[in-house]
């Protein structure tokens, strides 16, 4: 029998799950800081925003480069994102605040950082909810529709991310250089996605192969 | 140690059970069984310079023993030696001890001067000798809503500033940091406008609680707290309380302070502890103790109204956050 999962699959899951592992691992062998709960928030919420980030990377590497393959990957890559995402949203509420509800309602009202953050994870869990066959079926063309909320959810989770930090985002100042190379990343795989960047990406690439001899251009 | 298993057991397991649980781990030879018996017994350990991450600690087996005013108990050493905000060196918190391990905090002067009557440049090693070393336990609220009890070494900056003699025209000190980028790498970094610098209003800074600390758990103060002498202003946030300095200046005018350089909308030049004034990312209501599950209510000027209140009569605190 031929092994059923190509290089890429294998990565993906085994990566996806690194993370949480390690939290793990850190967890046991008391390697965490002294504010545990804070640790859990910030490396959760980091997995589910590289996560997303990497599942927004599929569809221009595909353009550019014709690795259909990534597109494969996409729905994993969603769903390990929202998982995290989950476990971090329940780490803040659960954990963090105890499930006091009129602590985290002033929180998420009072806290621009918590307000985005709770409005990217809405708007993510229908696009969890519905990320399999039936649903795509069912849904027809607004499924994909429905699914362009993560050009919404991917920008608001860099903001939030930013906000989360001692600094300014906006005046470059402070502990912003993380979600600043978020920021840029997530902002040049969105501008792929407009058609004419996406030709010029394109027409860059073929022109590009062309000076290596003995390429074949077109993916 | 595995200092996060225990967590949730201290919540559920009277509290001196749970000591003699972990100076029972202890004695299992996670820390040596010698220095947890001497530890317990209330002897001051002597041997002086420990490492700073993770090893045999002065008063590490001693959490509850000492409390501050309110009865709660000091941190851990490991605690307070591993868990520190100071970007001259990382923003990863654990990070900092071993970066900071061959900090060179010997010799060290710290130049008073400004509006004063005696300017003067002081070697640390003087500081110590001069005036007498005290030791005070406060706690300490960040302002990214943790906290933490900690017994201080140090003594009260009025001393200092009295000997300095500030003159009439006088109404604020301003404090400094090294600026070494060779042996505090985070200061590369150029997201900052280092180095760091931090003021108080002289009157601020002539309240007893004022402390220029030079120690920790009666030892001198590791690397990575601020040593040689730090600021620790106990009612207002941790990031007033600015480490390894090189300066104290009086001055005239309100100094410009770092974090109010950066976001002058989210800190203030008072920062004092305040649960009704919110910060824009973190509620200032509540706040985790280190070592504690379940946050706990934040106190108005981090619980010493009675000594610094009268400092802030008809200001508002709000618009003076």
């Amino acid at each position: 029998m031929r092994f059923r999962y190509t290089p890429l699959q294998i990565a993906v899951h085994l990566g996806a799950w690194f993370p949480l592992a390690l939290l793990a691992f850190d967890f046991f062998t008391g390697s965490l800081s002294a504010n545990p709960i804070q640790d859990l928030e910030r490396r959760t919420g980091s997995a589910a925003l590289t996560l997303l980030v990497l599942m927004l990377a599929c569809t221009p590497l595909n353009a550019l480069f014709g690795w259909q393959e990534a597109l494969k990957r996409r729905r994993a890559l969603g769903l390990y994102a929202f998982m995290y995402a989950s476990i971090h949203l329940l780490v803040f509420a659960g954990l963090d605040y105890g499930l006091s509800w009129a602590l985290i309602l002033d929180a998420v009202v009072e806290k621009r950082f918590v307000l985005i953050g709770t409005a990217a994870f809405l708007l993510f869990i229908p696009l969890a909810v519905t990320s399999f066959r039936f649903w795509m079926v069912r849904m027809g063309k607004n499924w994909k529709r429905l699914h362009r909320l993560v050009y919404v959810i991917a920008p608001l989770a860099v903001v939030h991310f930013a906000w989360a930090r001692k600094g300014d985002i906006f005046r470059l100042q402070g502990d912003i250089m993380r979600p600043l190379v978020y920021g840029l990343i997530v902002l040049l795989l969105l501008g792929l996605r407009l058609p004419p960047l996406r030709r010029a990406a394109v027409s860059f690439r073929t022109r590009v192969l062309l000076l290596v001899p003995g390429r074949d251009p077109t993916p | 140690m595995n200092k996060k298993i225990h967590i949730p057991p201290s919540e559920i397991t009277p509290r001196h059970v749970y000591l003699s649980r972990r100076d029972f781990l202890k004695a299992m030879g996670i820390a040596g069984a010698g220095a947890a018996l001497l530890a317990a017994c209330g002897v001051p350990e002597g041997g002086g310079a420990q490492s700073p991450a993770g090893t045999a600690a002065p008063g590490d087996a001693g959490i509850g023993r000492q409390t501050d005013e309110l009865g709660d108990g000091v941190n851990t050493y490991e605690d307070i030696t591993n868990y520190n905000n100071y970007y001259e060196f990382t923003t990863d918190k654990q990070g900092v001890a071993s970066l900071a391990r061959d900090f060179k905090t010997s010799p060290w002067t710290v130049e008073v001067g400004g509006l004063v009557d005696n300017p003067k440049t002081y070697d640390v090693d003087d500081l110590l000798r001069k005036f007498p070393q005290e030791e005070r336990i406060y706690r300490l609220r960040c302002v990214e809503a943790w906290s933490m009890v900690i017994p201080w070494m140090g003594f009260p900056l009025a001393s200092l500033l009295k000997e300095a003699g500030p003159t009439s025209d006088a109404k604020y000190v301003r404090f400094e940091t090294l600026n070494d980028p060779a042996q505090m790498p985070g200061l590369k970094n150029r997201l900052y406008p280092w180095p760091y610098q931090e003021g108080l209003r002289l009157d601020e800074a002539m309240n007893d609680l004022t402390l220029l600390a030079t120690g920790l758990y009666g030892e001198l103060m590791p690397p990575q707290n601020g040593a040689p002498l730090r600021l620790v202003v106990p009612w207002k946030y941790g990031f007033k309380s600015i480490k390894a300095i090189v300066k104290i200046e009086l001055v005239a005018g309100q100094p410009s302070t770092m974090w109010s350089t950066i976001a002058p909308n989210e800190y203030g030049f008072y920062a004092n502890v305040n649960p009704d004034v919110p910060h824009p990312r973190w509620s200032q209501a509540t706040e985790r103790r280190i070592g504690e599950l379940k946050r706990r209510p934040t106190l108005l000027f981090n619980g010493y109204a009675e000594q610094v209140a009268h400092l802030y009569d008809g200001m508002d605190l709000s618009k003076n956050f």
